[in-house]
């Protein structure tokens, strides 16, 4: 008997106190944001429109090594190569498909170069379907993005118009194969 | 002297026809109104703002979707009964309706005065369950059959403890009328004297409207739909609608039974009656946000071990009471 | 109120003969409430709005819904319905209507002969009224009634036990209960 009454007691009592909780709900801080208005905060690794980026001398960071297209679960990325007289490799055409990229970044991570990054900016929705593929000049940015400094042909060991072997960054002068002398 | 009927009689009913048209279109203007308000009380009590586009604070809402459910496809399933079918949600709208006719909602705005006004409104709200037996029996599915089901024990039962409930406030009156019944609250609100009453009343009338914590036949994550499962467009409005419409109802029942009607200081007794009413209908909303949905024998074990015994208690003590006092 | 008893009488009468002949049993159980709905008017003209509320909860809200509750649970389809016409063949039916109806030709008789019609005049009873009787006159059959209710409801408690049930519950309970002492030590 006395166990029922207690019962009784806590079970109306919880109800009570989750209707008074509700209640007081009504004093809090929205949880939502009303969106066109009022943008969210997004952050810098937010993983959205994909760009490709410069050097900080303003070339072409890409080298069209395919990578990315190859790592892209979703194949949404094509990428044709072409060469400058010196020799460097760059994209002819680069074109994602955004209406099946699925924005996971595997892109980002295969990049030797850096050249391609996700961006926080989701706000991409197209009536035409055809509109959301993207080509090589809707892609590409006058900026370095996320990494300022680095320049691949500046580390890389690769000669190239104006930069020999041994010229890089932290690259020693190539070994000359003719002699035995140290 | 026109057909036989003199003017006066002639007088009153135009004026009773005009009182039935305003509370029809009232009650039913106030019902669709709760469904933006429902929406946005409810954004408000789960820290989310609801629908706020389309009008001022999203009040347009309700007509954008009234539109929309308007030109939908009013499909009826080839192997439904369809003269039942049709028949269902007819129901629930006129029974409701018909319910608020003997509601007084000032000194002078009853349409029907009728002397057995409690009994009637629970006949009509007897008759609120064909439509919800007969919508889920003639969809022939499966998931309307059990959400019917379960509305059928649901409602009988929960009916039960509502004129139990009901039993002490007439008791105090004396009266079966509902204007007596406020006229008797004069000195002291129901509410106080008749606490468990007021409980027992609100909870039922919670469970014969199928309202959010009683919400079994309907419910969601079980039945898809519950009864109304294979209805679309206005069949399917009007049980939206007729849902509301209880909801206003049971406020304003509550209203004139435990909180005295029309009666309160300063204000027009029409404004304090819709104060009370719309609290209620307030109440319901945030009940709907709170509470969770009990299992099915748990609803049945609550109503018969603990709304009954206590509805029972009630009246007999009531009874005592009254009957020492005269 | 005469013309609101003899339309309502008509559409009872209607309905009912629908009732019998009708098909389908979800649509004679609809023709049905409609007669208890038919009747309860009839009551109402009468001057006995007492008695046609209750008709309509009693009678039409919760008799008539158990009724519903158990047809609708007896999966009827196109094949009761034709079952149900091949019943309704006039050999069957021919001789039971015949009695019937002299029954209602004597009682008609008798009734108009005798006087014991009373006028239409919708002379309203109170609710009060029929209180009083019930717990004057009759109170001795009111108190028959409550023990006949009291009966059916214990037999139907005793019958709706399911025993098994109940020991697990009780194990079950106990065992709640134990704990929660445990918890309390
Ligand atoms: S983000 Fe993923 S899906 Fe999109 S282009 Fe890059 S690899 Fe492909
Ligand atoms: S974006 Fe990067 S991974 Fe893709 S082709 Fe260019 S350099 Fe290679």
């Amino acid at each position: 008997m006395k166990n029922a009454a207690q019962n009784a007691f806590s079970a109306t009592s919880s109800v009570l106190r989750t209707i008074g909780m509700t209640f007081m709900h009504s004093f809090r801080k929205r949880d939502t944001i009303l969106y066109p208005e009022e943008k969210p905060y997004l952050p810098p690794r937010y993983r959205g429109r994909i760009v490709l980026t410069r050097d900080p001398d303003g070339a072409e960071r890409c080298v069209a090594c395919n990578l990315c297209s190859v790592a892209c679960p979703v194949d949404c990325i094509s990428v044709v190569k072409t060469e400058d007289e010196t020799g460097r490799w760059y994209p002819e055409t680069f074109r994602i498909n955004f209406s099946r990229c699925i924005y996971c970044g595997y892109c980002e991570d295969a990049c030797p170069t850096y050249a391609i990054q996700l961006t926080p900016d989701f706000e991409m929705g197209e009536f035409d379907r055809q509109n959301m593929v993207y080509e090589k000049s809707d892609l590409l940015i006058s900026g370095v993005g996320k990494r300022p400094g680095y320049n691949f042909y500046r580390v890389a060991g690769m000669s190239v118009g104006g930069k020999d072997k041994g010229q890089a960054e932290n690259e020693a002068e190539p070994v000359d194969i003719k002699t035995l002398l140290p | 002297m026109i057909f036989g009927i003199s003017e006066h009689e002639i007088l009153s009913i135009v004026v009773t026809a005009i009182l039935t048209i305003v509370t029809l279109m009232g009650s039913v203007i106030m019902a669709a109104l709760m469904i933006p308000i429902e929406r946005r009380l409810l954004g408000l009590w789960q820290d989310r703002y609801g629908p706020n586009r389309v009008g001022p604070f999203g009040s347009l809402q309700v007509v954008a979707d009234m539109i929309k459910i308007f030109f939908k496809e009013d499909w009826i399933p080839p192997f439904a009964d369809k003269a039942v079918f049709v028949i269902a949600p007819a129901i629930i709208m006129f029974t409701t309706l018909m319910a608020f006719a003997v509601i007084p909602f000032t000194e002078s705005w009853t349409i029907a005065n009728l002397n057995v006004g409690i009994l009637f409104l629970l006949a009509m709200s007897s008759l609120g369950v064909y439509s919800v037996i007969f919508a889920g029996w003639s969809s022939d599915n499966k998931y309307a059959l059990l959400g019917s089901m379960r509305t059928a024990a649901q409602m009988i039962s929960y009916e039960v403890f509502m004129g139990l409930s009901l039993l002490g406030v007439v008791l105090l009156a004396g009266s079966f009328n509902l204007g007596d019944i406020v006229e008797s609250q004069r000195g002291m609100w129901n509410v106080i004297p008749q606490f468990p009453a007021f409980v027992i009343f609100f909870i039922a009338g919670c469970a014969e409207i199928h309202r959010a914590p009683f919400d079994l036949p309907e419910a969601e994550q079980e039945l898809t739909a519950g009864y109304h499962t294979e209805y679309s467009g206005m069949k399917f409005g009007m049980f939206f609608v007729g849902e509301y419409l209880g909801i206003v109802l049971i406020s304003c029942l509550v209203t004139t039974l435990f909180f005295g009607g029309w009666l309160g200081p300063w204000l027009p007794g029409f404004v304090w009656f819709f104060l009370k009413a719309f609290f209620f209908m307030c109440f319901f909303i945030l009940l709907r946000a709170a509470t969770v949905r009990p299992r099915y024998d748990q609803l049945m074990a609550f109503g018969w071990k603990v709304l009954l015994p206590i509805a029972l208690l009630n009246v007999a003590i009531t009874g005592a009471i009254v009957v020492a006092q005269s | 109120m005469e013309t609101t008893f003899f339309i309502a009488g008509i559409v009872a009468l209607a309905a009912t003969l629908r009732t019998i002949t009708c098909a389908n049993p979800v649509h004679a159980l609809l023709y049905l409430i409609t007669s208890l709905l038919a009747v309860a008017i009839d009551f109402y003209a009468l001057g006995a709005a007492f008695a046609a509320t209750l008709e309509v909860v009693v009678y039409a809200g919760a008799v008539m819904v158990l009724f519903v509750f158990v047809v609708m649970m007896l999966n009827l389809n196109q094949e009761t319905v034709t079952r149900e016409r091949h019943w309704l063949r006039p050999k069957l039916w021919v001789g039971p209507s015949v009695f019937a109806a002299i029954l209602l030709i004597a009682m008609v008789w008798s009734m108009t002969v005798g006087g014991a019609i009373g006028g239409i005049e919708g002379t309203p009873l109170s609710a009060n009224a029929v209180g009083m009787a019930l717990f004057g006159p009759y109170v001795l059959v009111v108190e028959l009634a409550a023990f006949l209710l009291l009966a059916a409801l214990v037999v139907a408690i005793h019958i709706g036990r399911d025993e098994r049930n109940e020991a697990r519950w009780k194990a079950e309970h106990g065992e709640r209960e134990t704990t929660q002492a445990g918890e309390q030590q």
